[in-house]
């Protein structure tokens, strides 16, 4: 009976222990698998010069991909100006303002926000957004546009990246001492006084991880934002003009990818790019957090 | 001074009032509107029938091959993460349960992985489907969205497997149980409602991803019997009938749209009266 549990108790350690490494080795193998297939590309043209350029013509293997880093920029920079401060006056509203009855009220709206796909943010970008842009938001600048804009994309975006900040802001603002709010209220501060000078400057570092994490989501979101973006090359900032972002190449052109040369090595190197850059920002702003909850 | 202050209360008060109040109403906006939408074009037909001949011009036929699809590709999915997901969870609130520095960076890794955007674990999948010489398949589609879920099953549940208290492992080992049992029979329920809802909150990712399956699982109108074959997805369905011109077939692709709705709603749902339902009986 004991050998048996002996036993049983080793194959599950073996198992736990196979499982957890192949986990632990899982981004390796990504930017592994990934650099291996774009390395064609990379000896073929200098890293800085893929980056800078943007002239953008497969069929001549010139692979400029200027035009989509700025392209993601722009609408993950108009998805976090739109969605930053809700999220930011909404995380306060639920953590100091609201009943404990609203806040059992909110988690599953903000759990459901959280969950839908984003094809489904794309549709409704596709019946909303898109059509009010071309017909009420462009006339009023006196612009003509077809709707599938980068303002389109950043719309859509900040309201897909709105629930998981909040999600982080919430966690941020709980985990502030009550004891600290009471002293600054028993001073005589009033509620908003306190959450402007205790709460917020004590979660502060919180928050700016929050809004980190939540532009790296924004950065590497795909279909929502290729269903409304417009998908042409471009490199100026132009709100009611089309846009492409990195994402979006990839996603689009899976197809033709292995009929070019050289094409699969840049999408690849496409994806390496936006793994390396959101395993950055991730890796710096967990870290951050984890400090500061180390410090508690 | 003093009513300035107030003032400023009362404009920051109702200001955040505004923003919390609009996400609800724009959450309530964007699922009433796709039911809308959708239920024009949704029938019995839309549900049970795989698309016939001409369907992308308006014929006869329906979506089922993409649910089928799609539940298979979740499930699957779901499956190898729980496989794989579980014992790693454990592993880190069982045996390492004194080695602080080590969970934290396991935890750190996990939290990066989890922010990895699908479209680079699609792009991923595919080369690794290339090194293995597999096409684009349902095997493939699955092995990609499980990379996808597998830091959501291990974070979410360990999530909850680190609350529980660390007199209940002392207790365990003193009565003289090996780790094993104590992981499995002790640590796994007690965390039981973590596990459903790190399940359902994973089956919910994988079946409506669209950029992961795009390189992996290819689209065909067939339902999908082996593992080799290729298989259409539900995001995809959506996806590709809205870019059609033709409006029978958009108003098709609000229907799918309301039909993957209503499944992450029932999901999302359901997440949340299992791990209430279990957690009663959960020791504090």
């Amino acid at each position: 009976m004991l050998f048996r549990r002996i036993i049983a108790d080793r194959v599950s350690t073996t198992w736990m222990v196979i499982s957890i490494s192949t986990i632990l080795v899982l981004p390796l193998v990504i930017g592994i698998g990934l650099y291996v297939k774009a390395y064609p590309l990379l000896e073929l043209k200098p890293f800085g010069e893929l980056i800078g350029s943007s002239t953008w013509l497969p069929h001549e293997q010139k692979f400029g991909f200027l035009p989509f880093i700025l392209g993601s920029l722009y609408v993950t920079l108009i998805a976090f100006c739109l969605s930053a401060p809700v999220c930011l006056l909404a995380a306060i509203f639920i953590t100091q303002f609201s009943s404990k009855r609203f806040i059992y009220f909110m988690h599953p709206v903000i759990d459901i926000l959280a969950g839908l796909p984003s094809v489904i943010y794309g549709v409704w970008g596709i019946i909303v957004i898109v059509p009010f842009i071309s017909d009420y938001l462009a006339p009023l600048f006196g612009i003509k546009s077809s709707g599938y804009t980068i303002l389109a994309g950043g719309i859509v975006l900040a309201v897909m990246c709105i629930p998981y900040i909040l999600n982080m802001l919430i966690e941020v603002f709980n985990t502030i001492p009550s004891g600290l709010k009471e002293a600054s209220l028993s001073l005589g501060a009033t509620f908003w006084e306190t959450v402007k000078h205790v709460v917020i400057k004590k979660g502060f570092p919180g928050i700016i991880s929050a809004f980190g994490l939540g532009i790296a989501k924004a950065f590497g979101e795909t279909m929502a934002v290729m269903m409304v973006v417009g998908n042409m090359l471009q490199t100026k900032f132009d709100l009611f003009d089309a846009g492409y972002p990195l994402p979006a190449l990839i996603a689009n052109n899976y197809g033709e990818m292995l009929s070019i040369p050289m094409y699969d090595s840049a999408l690849m190197f496409a994806a390496l790019l936006l793994f390396g850059i959101i395993l950055l920002i991730n890796l710096v702003f967990r870290y951050f957090i984890y400090r500061t909850k180390k410090n508690e | 001074m003093n009513r300035r202050k107030i003032i400023e209360e009362k404009i920051f008060r109702i200001l955040s009032a505004i923003a919390t109040y609009s996400l609800i109403a724009t959450l309530a906006f964007i699922i009433i509107l796709i039911f809308i939408k959708g239920f024009h074009a949704l029938s019995w037909d839309m549900v049970l029938k795989a698309p016939k001949g001409g369907y992308y011009y308006g014929g006869e036929g329906g979506v089922l091959n993409a649910i089928v699809g799609s539940l298979y590709i979740s499930i699957g999915a779901t499956i190898i993460a729980t496989i794989i997901g579980v014992p790693a969870a454990l592993y880190i609130n069982v045996y390492l349960s004194r080695r602080k520095r080590m969970q934290n960076f396991i935890r750190y890794i996990l939290d990066a992985l989890w922010g990895v955007p699908s479209i680079v674990y699609g792009a991923f999948g595919f080369t690794l489907m290339l090194f293995l010489g597999m096409n684009a398949s349902l095997l493939a589609g699955i092995i990609t969205v499980s990379f996808l879920i597998i830091p959501i099953v291990v974070r979410t549940f360990d999530e909850v497997l680190c609350n529980i208290p660390k007199g209940l492992h002392e207790a365990t080992l003193a009565l003289g149980s090996t780790r094993t049992e104590m992981a499995f029979k002790i640590i796994f329920k007690q965390g039981f409602p973590g596990f459903i809802t790190a399940l359902l909150l994973a089956f919910g990712r994988g079946i409506g991803d669209a950029a992961s399956v795009l390189f992996t699982a290819g689209y065909t109108d067939l339902i999908p019997i082996h593992l080799d074959e290729p298989a259409a997805t539900l995001p995809l369905a959506i996806f590709f009938q809205l870019s059609s011109p033709i409006p029978e077939v958009r108003e098709r692709a609000f229907a799918a749209a309301a039909i993957l709705t209503i499944i992450i709603l029932v999901i999302s749902l359901t997440a949340r009266f299992l791990s209430k339902k279990y957690s009663i009986s959960n020791l504090k």
